[in-house]
């Protein structure tokens, strides 16, 4: 009985998982695209999407890599594109942090924006599931999303080179950006921090190294808990 | 311009920083609770990083030569306009697409 449970809770995550589909697939082939393009090869390019799993870090490292942008610069721009994991492992803890080291590992590998949107939503949405249940619905969800992704970067390594130019692929990048930025603008804190960082970053544009993208991103952050703090009071 | 990167170094630096975060609380944290004030400033993390970097690849483009282009500013206006309006990332990335399209195949 315990085991069927602890099934059907993967099969469920599966199932809840298979929706995001639309959002991998063209994500990862753009990823694939890009990074060919930039001058990354096909094993690369897959190490990358295998190795780092993280959608929008990977397209800031290519970016600035494309850029010329010093190594060090390279990495930490990328990694503070990816703080917000540290938000999900803290967020994800209070279910998942009994389980055992290995398994807490694989979470952690697999711990990306949509496992996390799904798995949190569901432990909310149901209180009185086990851990081994939380577990495997954990899993079922990485299923349809994590594995696709490696797949769909071969995909887009392999079809990049028939894109033409004059589609202006360059801006493929920042569109998604823009895409995925303007719905997460739910209130007047998230606003101030964008704004902030936007201003920020073309004002520090003349720094070297890319250190504006830095010194932008904490101007906007800081902008916007100081709003949240303001306005919650 | 690759080719003088530690191309692997940065994969797996990058892979071993990005898992260091995933599994910074998971796995070392457990139960302890984060300061408040940490926790309201990642929580802005994403809504700054991301602006930041995009905002001047639409202003001053690398494939213009750092010229601003009409064709992509409307796209990125668009595309946000859509975002924010719909709540939709397929809307958003659609609308921008099709600006983009629009421009390269437009006869005249």
């Amino acid at each position: 009985m315990a085991r069927a449970q602890v099934m059907s809770s993967f099969w469920r995550g599966v199932r809840d998982g298979i929706p995001f589909l639309m959002v991998i697939a063209p994500f990862g082939t753009l990823f694939g695209v890009i990074a060919t393009e930039a001058g990354l090869n096909v094993f690369e390019t897959l190490g990358f999407s295998v190795v780092v799993i993280a959608g929008a870090a990977q397209f800031t490292a290519i970016q600035l890599m494309s850029e010329n942008t010093p190594v060090v610069v390279v990495l930490v721009s990328a990694l503070a594109v990816n703080l917000r994991m540290a938000m999900y492992s803290a967020s994800i803890t209070p279910h998942l942090g009994p389980l055992p080291l290995w398994k807490r590992a694989f979470v952690a590998y697999f711990l990306v924006d949509q496992t996390y949107a799904g798995a949190a939503l569901e432990y909310e949405k149901r209180p009185d599931m086990g851990l081994a249940e939380k577990f495997s619905y954990f899993m079922g969800i990485a299923m349809p999303i994590c594995p696709p992704w490696y797949v769909f970067t071969l995909l887009g390594a392999y079809v990049g080179e028939a894109i033409p130019a004059e589609l202006g692929l360059d801006f493929a990048l920042p569109i998604a950006f823009i895409a995925m930025i303007a719905p997460a603008l739910r209130t007047g804190a998230h606003r101030a921090a964008a704004l902030t960082a936007t201003l920020a970053a073309l004002g520090c544009a003349w720094l070297p190294w890319n250190l504006g993208l830095i010194v932008a991103a904490l101007a906007g952050m800081v902008v916007g808990a100081e709003v949240e703090r303001r306005t919650q009071r | 311009m690759m080719g003088d990167y530690p191309i692997w170094l940065i994969i797996f630096g990058l892979g071993a920083g990005s898992f260091g975060l995933r599994f910074l609380f998971l796995g070392l944290v457990g139960d302890r609770a984060m300061p408040e004030w940490v926790l309201r400033h990642l929580r802005y993390t994403a809504v700054a990083v991301l602006p930041a970097l995009v905002a001047p690849l639409v202003l001053w483009p690398s494939a213009t030569g750092g010229q601003p282009d009409p064709t992509r500013l409307i796209a990125a206006a668009a595309a946000f306009i859509v975002g924010y309006v719909t709540k939709s990332i397929y809307g958003a990335m659609g609308t921008g697409a099709a600006v983009m399209i629009g421009a390269a195949y437009w006869p005249f």
